[in-house]
């Protein structure tokens, strides 16, 4: 049975986290783990990689698998290398907005265009928080950051349609809200032969909620309040978002490889 | 054969944000007066009788800091 002292036990390494009272980074942690562990696949098969920011602590130092802490946004390019390379592995990226969609977002965009077989998880918190709440691509309109003190001028940038436009077998959108249902995307993105793209939209208590007068667990509330799992006009979309069979590049490359040797 | 429920609370460990006492649909836990090592108020088990080991405490504690243990007498 899954059971936090056991996925604590199991997953879980230099414990206690340096994330922020109430922060969504252990949550996410907790869903990843509860994944693995109910795809029944075991620790040695799952590689991690991850950027840099908040987001990047989640898989590195602090889950028990093989990680890769790689540099600022080029987590899907060299997660790309390892799928390749061993293709036997289950690779999965954890990556803050900043990281993937602003400063990674060309390999991202070509990662989910290659469609090759990677579970990326892109923690949203709306800025980035790590070097002190500057304006990220994903900040929405009229947001005041460290950066934008008048309201963010330009609007955010809508990953996952993005994501699911170029190309990418599985997108969803959750929030940490939605505990039982990332841990079943998740699920369902490591059963995906193909570029899975899971956004989490998660609290950032200290650098977001502080300037909103808000705490972890207001924002928790305002997920919940403020997000829909049926297509509501003044309400954000949470759900799967695609769901497509596509040539998968790993495949692909081992096929013509075993053409040309003639197997 | 009935089941115990203890609930096992990492005090050191706990941050204080709350979410655990939000989201109990038993209203099992309250915040503690005292403070731990960071100056935290961390929860505090005041109707156990009524948890129904349900674990959604242990689902959205961000710092792993609760479990929830069913022992059989």
């Amino acid at each position: 049975m899954i059971n936090a002292e056991m996925i604590k036990e199991k997953y879980v390494r230099n414990h206690p986290s340096p994330f922020c009272p109430g922060c969504g980074g252990g949550m996410v942690l907790n869903a990843m783990s509860r994944a693995v562990e109910k795809s029944g696949l075991e620790k040695e098969d799952v590689a991690a990689v991850s950027g840099i920011g908040c987001a990047a602590w989640i898989p590195s130092p602090h889950w028990r698998v093989d990680t890769l802490h790689t540099t600022h946004g080029r987590a899907v390019a060299f997660a790309s290398g390892i799928k390749i390379a061993n293709r036997d592995l289950e690779v999965m990226v954890v990556s803050g907005d900043g990281d993937c969609a602003g400063i990674g977002g060309n390999h991202l965009l070509h990662g989910a265009r290659n469609n090759i077989d990677l579970n990326v998880l892109m923690v949203n918190n709306g800025l980035y928080a790590m070097t002190g709440g500057q304006v990220a691509p994903t900040t929405e309109h009229g947001e005041e950051t460290l950066t934008t003190p008048h309201g963010n001028p330009s609007s955010s940038f809508e990953a996952a349609e993005v994501v699911k436009a170029a190309g990418a077998s599985h997108v969803a959108r959750w929030t940490t809200y939605h505990m039982d249902e990332l841990i079943e995307e998740v699920e369902k993105a490591i059963n995906t032969e193909g570029f899975s793209f899971i956004e989490v939209l998660a609290q950032c208590p200290t650098r977001k909620g502080k300037k909103e007068g808000m705490d972890g667990l207001d924002m928790l509330e305002w997920y919940k309040n403020n997000t829909s799992k049926e297509k509501d006009r003044d309400k954000l979309y949470v759900g799967t978002l695609a769901d497509i069979e596509r040539p998968e590049l790993t495949q692909e490359i081992y096929r013509q490889i075993e053409g040309f040797r003639g197997d | 054969m009935s089941e115990k429920i203890k609930i096992k609370i990492d005090r050191e460990f706990c941050k204080g944000c709350g979410i655990c006492i939000k989201y109990c649909p038993r209203d099992v836990l309250d915040e503690s007066d005292d403070l731990n090592q960071y100056d935290n108020h961390f929860p505090e088990v005041v109707r156990s009788e009524r948890c129904i080991s349900c674990r959604r405490c242990e689902l959205y504690c961000p710092d792993f800091a609760i479990e929830v243990k069913e022992e059989k007498e």
